[in-house]
């Protein structure tokens, strides 16, 4: 290690000086050091290197930033620090694509130059002559990385900077992502072998057996098998009986009630993409006739009632998510440890300036209305939305969430994204621009906007879910590795092409996330089941069967007049009260929903709690949450050394995995049989202190001192004459 | 009695009177209803009354108040479940009269109740009669039995508990545990009459070279004669923490020699520095000003060797409007539009980050081996705050459920944290400006720490939210009057029962399943704002639609799992015994409690 200048102690302002200036360093020790590398992947391919790059820490304690290598690749940048590393830091929980110090380049969200203290957000098109002495980059997974340039020779220094911004920002082609060159290379790893498999929702049978585990009944369309119908619906789909074949041709698909779910009761959610616009009062004609039949369809003939759910109307629209999260994000991406205190002190106004809380409160508030009218009404529920594959897929994804504890396993939550978001149609690959298009309107999270609510479900009811906080994070990391097919494309159409055509001429492998094997080893995929889950005995299983008629029956007694359920044998009044149904919702005023959904909250939360049955969030400030795991793991000040939640959740992992050891040693002597295989749960047995964000960031080295804020100066606080009185009114002269 | 028969006239509306309309009858639900009136050993009923509360959540509701000498009862009538409302009177801080006799309107005459914990309750009245008036005089009677010459509640009651909670603190023996008296530092007894300090405790640890003589000469020089004693010390590295009041420097700057000099032999017990650090708790403009009243700060001249630290917490005025502000956006409902800026804007959560980060400062000043005084203007409430937040980071005994009752009992109770004063018990001026919640922010900062090192503590969330009720409760005596030598004049230890008879009798419940020892390490928590946290169950525990949750699903989880792991235990012994029975003639048998030893692999570290 390096001695390095002192950088004269903390600033109140945030800066970026380089602490280091070139006569400060020491001449580079010729062949002293090893030629270190990453280990590459298959496929993987060095563009170019710099030696003698600084990794800078945010702490502004040069004492803590190291010299290293920097390498670009067509999958990563990756920082080799020449520090001979010491091996003892065993780490549980280790990807094997990339680690703590590689930044595939899917996963750069911004570059930062620093050009003479200034710092610049750099674009691809303002890269001229000039480079700047320090790079930040900023990563979708909230990590911060500065790599000082100062040392590097200036032929060097040009050369992967520009490679950097080349790679990273210019447009590319689908084929120049990193999965196309992997999947070549790669040979197929086998998967830990589960009871249970994740459907993958390509073929009819995956689709006809989740009809049958739903007890519903819809007509298989096969006719999309080769896209005549649409490029952005899957090649095989549900719809209600009654969808003619030719009605499916019509407009694309769009209009066309696409089945996602169906209630024991016999009602089902549907989603669909909304018609095109007519500008003609004729066509305007005829396409409401088309869409009254498809409701009269999804209807089964006046059978049920209908309720259409606008979700481009009620919700945020991509745009929206979009800059809200460009927002929000900010909160996390530090750039120093003055920075860091500045912003503590308005943390919870930014926080609120930048919606993202509220957003997800939105989408679940309208989950949880969809919910109600399935559950307590018994209607079908048509969602419609523009493209039918964006906010169609959150919400129609938490409404089964809640309804269904299928989806609440770890095979079932994965069949659900396979279902709604990759069958579905969602286009991840403009929604996460991988191809760096320089107009950026299709870009949004909205898939992570998705995983956000679910957390905010699971940390609500924790013991109804089979995965743990740990998954939804590692999977909201995985869209931006470039690796999976799940994350690539933008339609099942091209989704099918390409993997088959590539599958026609050579080998290729581009493997779905599911496959975890492929990031982490059987022992560290423990982490992504939950200690706090249980599953339903079957005891308590043939209870339920029992119970749930008359389950259902009490449901969906009309509580009031005006909000009605409709049973089947009210069949006569049906065709009227359809229509005064459909407009009474439209009309309905936002209040009026909301006190219906607390209603329904309120009637639901005093039951006793069922983490098999309907779960639903409560929506009321203090309990919608950040996801702090997600969001604070990478920031050194907010390291609980010794502590947090994963203190707690350690315990009963490690209790968990005693008991299945007794039960084993028990049945193996009374039975002599052999021991029923469990998920494999893993707990941190090490003796070191843990910090709040294990298992991520294991392998760094937190301070055992503790973190001071900075005070600002004055404090902001505007208290008036209180704060200049005395505690006691009492002179002592 | 007769009084209380008349007032016992049943509401005509009321379900129950349409079908009792026999004097028996009437009098048979009497009884039931006075059984469901849990009574204290010493409970009196005063009065009963049919009446409305007006819940802020769910509407009017009919019913029927009890009032005692010890609570307020009230229980709804026609509504299933029941309501049920059971609030100590020491809860109340102010009782209103509502609407007059000529008010419109539905239930708009009637009593309004401020309470100090967090909630107001709202009773309604038949408009006729003066109906509320033999209530409102009675509540206000009860509720401030000190401003009209009665006792508290804890002077007359009769319980009795197996535990008796006035030996959990013995200050020689707690000294013991900290290794003192040592070679510098002793205890004296110089206080034992107050003379030297009647707001200090008896006992006192003092550097062992300064004489009795040196301790009156300082007591002149700081504020009220709190003089710098110790509070704890580092086992290993004998750095200390001391606390004591200001000093009296006022306008002209006043320098004393003795002050200097007993600050400078606090400094030298401690061989590892060469600097003693003052931390003042307040703000710096603060401590200027206070020179004008007399007091102030120690000057860099005057103390050569220390250096000084301002810490920026605010004073007692400021923390009882933030609280009021706090109150305002969560009862009786939680201000939804806009929550967060909302919150933020009471500074409740910047105020606790500041004691905390004060709080961590002094740790770690002590655990990288430099001593510390702590003190505020008059160093009762900053300073207890500083001291007892930093003994828990540094010393795991204060996290164990003794421990912290100890804990409470010394750097609070007998260093006379003016509790009446800041709580107002029995004292109907609820507007005095020496109310504050000083000890309600303290127990907030724990449950902090609580939920940032949820293992770390023996104790659970339960225990800090009893305490709160029972900090207003007066049914214990343990948080009454002001300090050690009005507690020993009103003979409250012989005359009342500690809060921790009560807890005591009852550990189970407040005991955190997941608490694992840990010796070796302070707890640092983070003081970000990102990490700290409203405390939902005990500010808006109120609010129905806050789920109360007896057992978190974590803690529920556990138990079912250590209840499963002593099922499958005994199995195997079943089987172990019944294999040997079996090969009886086996000598080498191994021996009956063999089920323990042999899944002694199985155990895990934790």
């Amino acid at each position: 290690m390096f001695s390095l200048g002192s950088g004269g102690g903390k600033s109140a302002k945030p800066s970026f000086v380089s602490y280091v200036t070139p006569e400060e360093i020491e001449p580079e020790p010729e062949g002293s050091l090893q030629e270190k590398s990453p280990e590459f992947l298959p496929g993987e391919v060095v563009f170019c290197s710099a030696k003698r790059i600084l990794r800078c820490t945010q702490d502004d304690e040069s004492e803590c930033s190291v010299f290293g290598t920097l390498f670009l690749t067509n999958f990563r940048v990756s920082f080799v620090s020449d520090a001979v590393h010491s091996e003892d830091t065993v780490q549980l929980f280790k990807n094997k694509l990339y680690g703590e110090n590689d930044i595939p380049l899917a996963c750069v969200d911004q570059i930062y130059g620093d050009y003479d203290e200034k710092k610049k957000l750099i674009t691809s098109s303002q890269v001229k002559n000039k480079y700047p002495s320090k790079i930040i980059i900023h990563c979708k997974d909230l990590r911060v990385f500065h790599f000082s340039l100062l040392c590097v020779k200036e032929e060097v220094r040009k050369k992967i900077f520009q490679g950097i911004i080349h790679h990273i920002l210019d447009p590319k082609s689908l084929k120049c992502i990193f999965a196309f060159s992997y999947g070549e290379k790669a040979a197929p790893v086998p998967e830990v072998q589960r009871k249970q498999k994740t459907l993958m929702f390509e073929t009819a049978e995956d689709w006809a057996a989740e009809m049958r585990r739903t007890k519903g009944s819809c007509k298989l369309v096969e006719d999309n098998k080769d896209f005549q119908i649409a490029q952005r619906l899957p090649q095989f789909f549900f719809t209600p009986t009654s969808v003619e074949n030719e009605d499916l041709q019509k407009y694309q698909g769009r209009g066309v009630p696409i089945w996602c779910w169906s209630h024991h009761s016999g009602c089902a959610l549907f989603k669909t993409a909304a018609l095109p616009i007519a500008q003609e009062e004729s066509t305007s004609k005829v396409q409401k006739a088309y869409v009254e039949s498809m409701l009269n369809a999804v209807a089964q003939n006046h059978l049920y009632s209908v309720k259409t759910v606008d979700l481009s109307d009620a919700l945020p629209n991509i745009q929206d998510i979009q800059q809200s999260y460009n927002k929000f994000k900010q909160n996390f991406l530090i750039d120093s440890i003055a920075e860091f205190w500045m912003s503590d002190v308005k943390w919870f106004s930014t926080l609120e300036t930048s919606r993202w809380l509220s957003i997800i409160r939105q989408c679940l508030h309208k989950a949880v209305e969809v919910v109600e009218s399935l559950e307590r009404e018994n209607t079908n529920i048509l969602l419609i939305e523009e493209g039918g594959s964006d906010l169609c897929c959150v919400i129609s994804s938490l409404v089964q969430l809640m309804l269904d504890p299928y989806y609440r396993t770890l095979v079932g939550f994965q069949s659900l994204v396979q279902k709604e978001w990759v069958a579905g149609g969602h286009n991840f690959l403009e929604r996460s621009n991988l191809l760096h298009q320089r107009d950026k309107e299709l870009q949004s999270p909205v898939f992570l906007l998705f995983l956000e609510c679910v957390w905010q479900l699971l940390q609500q009811h924790s013991p109804a879910f089979q995965f743990s906080e740990t998954y939804l994070t590692v999977l909201s990391d995985s869209i931006n590795v470039a690796v999976f097919s799940t994350f690539l494309f933008s339609t099942p159409h091209q989704r099918a092409t390409i993997m088959k055509a590539e599958l026609d001429t050579g080998t290729l492998n581009i493997p779905p996330v599911w496959q975890w094997s492929l990031q982490f080893d059987c022992k560290a995929q423990g982490f992504f089941i939950n200690p706090l889950y249980k599953a339903k005995s079957k005891q308590e299983k043939a209870l339920r069967k029992a119970q749930r008629p008359k389950y259902t029956r009490q449901l969906s007694l009309p509580s009031t007049p005006s909000r009605r359920g409709f049973f089947k044998e009210e069949t006569d009044n049906l065709k009227k009260m359809l229509r005064v149904k459909r407009i009474s919702r439209w009309m309905q005023l936002p209040d009026s929903v909301q006190a219906c959904v607390r209603e329904f909250y309120s009637v639901w939360q005093r039951k006793p709690l069922d983490y098999h049955g309907l779960l639903l969030p409560c929506l009321d400030w203090p309990a919608v949450r950040l996801w702090t795991q997600r969001y604070l793991r990478w920031i050194p000040e907010v390291q609980i050394l010794g502590g947090g939640d994963v203190a707690m959740l350690n315990k009963v992992a490690a209790l968990v995995r005693e008991v299945q050891e007794l039960r084993t040693e028990v049945d193996r002597q009374v039975s002599q049989a052999d021991p029923s295989l469990e998920s494999p749960l893993v707990f941190a047995r090490s003796s070191v202190r843990l910090s709040s964000s294990f298992p991520f960031a294991a392998a760094r080295v937190w301070s055992f001192r503790p973190a001071i804020p900075i005070s600002i100066g004055d404090s902001q606080m505007d208290l008036g004459q209180l704060a200049s009185r005395d505690d006691e009114d009492t002179d002592y002269q | 009695m007769a009084e209380i028969e008349s007032c016992f006239v049943f509401n005509a509306s009321t379900k129950q009177s349409i079908f009792l309309c026999f004097q028996a009858s009437n009098e048979s639900l009497k009884m039931e209803l006075l059984a469901d009136v849990p009574l204290l050993p010493g409970e009196e009923r005063v009065i009963d009354k049919d009446i409305i509360y007006i819940c802020p959540f769910n509407g009017p509701v009919k019913g029927r108040v009890f009032i005692t000498n010890y609570r307020l009862f009230f229980r709804s009538v026609d509504v299933d479940p029941a309501v049920t409302l059971n609030v100590p009177l020491g809860v109340i801080s102010r009782v209103e009269k509502m609407g007059g006799a000529s008010s419109r309107g539905e239930n708009s005459y009637g009593l309004d109740i401020t309470c100090k914990d967090m909630r107001n309750l709202r009773f309604a009245l038949k408009q006729e009669g003066h109906s509320r008036r033999d209530i409102f005089d009675i509540l206000f009677r009860y509720a401030f039995p000190l401003s009209h010459g009665l006792q508290l509640f804890a002077f007359l009651s009769q319980e009795k508990y197996q535990e008796n909670g006035w030996t959990v603190y013995n200050p020689v023996q707690e000294f013991r545990r900290q290794g003192l008296p040592n070679d510098q530092w002793r205890i004296t007894f110089l206080n034992n009459n107050y003379e030297l300090c009647d707001t200090y405790p008896t006992i006192l640890v003092v550097p062992y070279s300064a004489s009795d003589e040196d301790l009156r000469k300082v007591a002149t020089f700081r504020s009220r004669g709190r003089i710098p004693v110790l509070s704890w010390i580092h086992p290993e590295n004998q750095a200390v923490i001391t606390r004591c009041s200001q000093p009296l420097v006022g306008m002209s700057g006043k320098r004393n020699r003795d002050d200097e000099r007993y600050l400078d032999i606090i400094r030298a017990t401690n061989k590892m520095t060469s600097k003693l650090t003052i931390f003042d708790a307040r703000p710096n403009v603060n401590a200027v000003a206070n020179k004008a009243t007399g007091g102030g700060y120690e000057g860099e001249d005057a103390y050569q060797n220390a250096e000084l630290v301002f810490l920026d917490i605010h004073n007692i005025h400021v923390m009882r409007e933030s609280l009021k502000k706090l109150k305002d956006i969560v009862y009786p409902n939680v201000e939804e539009s806009h929550w967060l800026s909302s919150l933020e804007s009471t500074h409740w959560l910047e105020h606790i980050k500041l004691v905390l980060s004060g709080a961590i400062q002094v740790a770690d000043k002590i655990s990288t081996g430099s001593s510390v005084v702590v003190h505020c203007s008059d160093g009762w409430d900053r300073t207890a705050q500083l001291t007892s937040l930093a003994m828990l980071m540094l010393d795991s005994y204060y996290r164990t459920f003794r421990g912290f009752q100890v804990l409470l009992e010394k750097e609070w109770i007998s260093f006379g944290h003016k509790f009446a004063s800041r709580i107002g018990h029995g004292d109907k001026n609820h507007a005095d400006a020496d109310r504050s919640p000083i000890f309600l922010q303290f127990i907030d900062c724990v449950w902090q720490m609580t939920k940032q090192f949820p293992t770390a503590f023996e104790f659970n969330e339960r225990l800090l939210v009893a305490v709160l009720d029972h900090l207003y409760s007066c049914r214990f005596g343990t948080f009454l009057y002001n300090c050690e030598s009005a507690r020993d004049a009103n003979e409250v230890k012989m005359k009342t029962v500690s809060l921790w008879s009560f807890i005591n009798s009852d550990r189970a419940s407040y005991i955190n399943p997941f608490y694992t020892v840990e010796f070796v390490h302070v707890l640092y928590p983070v003081a970000s704002m990102r990490h700290l946290e409203l405390w939902v169950s005990y500010y808006i525990r109120w609010n129905p639609r806050i789920r109360q949750q007896q057992h978190s699903p974590m803690e529920q989880r556990y138990k079912e799992l250590l209840a499963l792991k002593e099922q499958y235990l005994r199995k195997l012994e079943e089987l172990q015994l019944s294999d040997s029975t079996s090969h009886l003639s086996n000598s080498t048998a191994p021996s009956p409690s063999t089920p323990s030893q042999r899944v002694t692999h199985l155990q895990t570290p934790f």
